[in-house]
């Protein structure tokens, strides 16, 4: 899986996790948490989607890698590789 | 000099800070989801059953309420949520709109939550461990939402989420007497100036866990019936069971004397109560202690048997519950021959913790309607069951009704009565 396609799927999974937020201008660089409400629960929401959907495990210590899209999709793509 | 007329007043005030009321009904319910829509339902006889798919048993019979959950919570809310939690919020919601307050001119810190519960966290519970097996039962699949989930407050807590209501909230667990219950406590709570208003009630989510189903079944005591709409039948020989409900009623309560100052309008006055238990058995209903609660309920009122116009029956139709109920109304009653007895859970199957107070709530118009809504299903009435005026499959149209007395009783033998006066004044 590629950089975009991830992109896709982030954007899929947090449309799911807050249904109510509209996702059309998400911007990449800055916190996801800073564009729409997103608290601490829905973020393990999204981690535990991910590891649902793809077996992909995100320890604690790395969430920070993924306050953003830009930083998710980077953080994502060597460990979605091979999806 | 102060006036005998201004100190006559001033007595008033005060003896009417006493007297708590219900100024709002919210509630849904398998027929119908708001008091009105409830009401009218019940005088047409039309029930509420349908067949539902649950886990590990297939198709059970149940009764579904068909509210608009996002009418008052966002998607969000409701997947983070319980069922349950979304019940109590429509009905919450439901309520204040029925009682012409306004939520945003109100001190939300005086504001009390108390709904009764028969169970909570089983639904959650259930489905959490059906949705693990996928995965192997390895927990890191296991919701993070879990405990919010499935703390016993969680229904009244998600109230207070959702209406930003910052005063007491909790659940009273009482098995199926929990709905009267919740009033209760609401009363008892202004009584002792706790808080300025209630939300008093109960709610159930009891038809998403299949645990409640099975257990019933294996007890012999889950109704049958190839007509869903038939299948409760309190009361009539062939009565095989218990039809479980999802379901739930919130009445705002009020001192008399806040609800006047406002010119509310008054649905009732709660003016006895009773609570107490068996200490018989688990499951088994026990007649002298029910006689008594009720005994209990007419004492604490002021009343006797010959003033109450209509008893709100508890009975689900199992064959060794609703002989107990009967037995205990004519040994109290049997000197009044003009009180009527009916049922609500024939058209709606029991809502467990939300009885108590929906049942309640379905009576509540005849003082104003001056009808008695009746009980359905009953084809052949059992002799043990017979109770003179027992209003069977038509409703009764009568001159005046004053007094409701409201029965819910549950397992472990906690049994509870709520008598409601017509409002009619200052009197």
């Amino acid at each position: 899986m590629l950089g975009e396609q991830i992109r896709s799927v982030i954007v899929e999974v947090i449309a799911q996790i807050v249904p109510d937020e509209d996702l059309s201008n998400l911007r990449g660089d800055i916190r996801i948490r800073d564009q729409i409400e997103l608290d601490s629960m829905d973020f393990l929401d999204i981690i535990m989607e991910l590891r649902k959907r793809y077996g992909i495990e995100v320890p604690e210590d790395d969430y920070i890698q993924m306050a953003t899209l830009d930083g998710a999709v980077a953080y994502l793509e060597p460990r979605m590789a091979h999806l | 000099m102060v006036s005998l007329a201004r100190i006559k007043d001033s007595k008033i005030e005060m003896a009417n800070e006493q007297r708590i009321v219900i100024t709002g009904v919210g509630l849904t319910a398998p027929n119908g989801n708001n008091l009105s829509e409830f009401r009218q339902n019940l005088l047409n006889g039309k029930a509420g059953i349908e067949r539902i798919e649950t886990h590990y048993m297939g198709e059970v019979l149940a009764g579904v309420c068909h509210f608009d959950p996002l009418k008052y919570q966002k998607k969000k809310e409701l997947r983070r949520g319980t069922r349950a939690g979304s019940i109590a919020i429509y009905c919450a919601n439901e309520a204040i709109a029925h009682s012409g307050l306004d939520l945003t001119t109100l001190d939300k810190s005086r504001i009390g939550v108390y709904l009764g519960i028969t169970e909570h966290g089983n639904v959650e519970t259930e489905n959490e461990v059906y949705a693990l097996k996928q995965y192997n039962y390895d927990v890191k699949y296991w919701s993070h939402h879990h405990n919010p989930r499935t703390v016993a407050n969680n229904p009244a807590g998600e109230v207070t989420l959702n209406m930003g209501i910052t005063g007491p909230h909790y659940t009273l667990g009482a098995a199926c007497a929990a709905g009267n219950i919740g009033l209760i406590h609401g009363l008892q709570m202004l009584l002792l100036g706790e808080i300025d208003l209630a939300m008093g009630g109960g709610v159930s989510e009891s038809i998403h866990t299949f645990g409640v189903f099975a257990s019933f079944k294996n007890e012999g005591a889950l109704a049958s019936h190839p007509e869903p709409h038939r299948a409760c039948r309190p009361f009539d020989r062939d009565r095989n069971g218990i039809v479980v409900s999802e379901g739930g009623c919130i009445c705002i309560l009020e001192r008399l004397s806040d609800a006047l100052r406002r010119s509310a309008t008054i649905y009732g006055e709660i003016v006895g109560y009773a609570i107490n238990s068996d200490a018989f058995d688990f499951i088994l209903p026990h007649a002298p202690r029910q006689a008594e609660c009720m005994r209990l309920a007419l004492k604490k009122a002021g009343l006797s048997a010959s003033d109450i116009d209509i008893i709100s029956s508890h009975a689900t139709g199992t064959q060794q519950g609703d002989p107990q109920e009967c037995h205990a109304i004519r040994e109290v009653f049997k000197e009044s021959s003009h009180t009527y007895v009916n049922n609500t859970k024939s058209f709606i199957g029991h809502t467990m913790g939300a009885a108590g107070a929906l049942e309640l709530a379905g009576n509540l118009p005849s003082f104003n309607d001056h009808i008695v809504h009746p009980t359905i299903n009953v084809a052949n009435l059992d002799p043990q069951c017979a109770i003179p005026n027992m209003v069977i499959n038509k409703p009764v149209e009568v001159d005046k009704i004053d007094y409701i007395v409201n029965n819910s009783f549950g397992m472990l033998g906690i049994n509870s009565v709520v008598i409601v006066k017509r409002f009619d004044g200052q009197r």
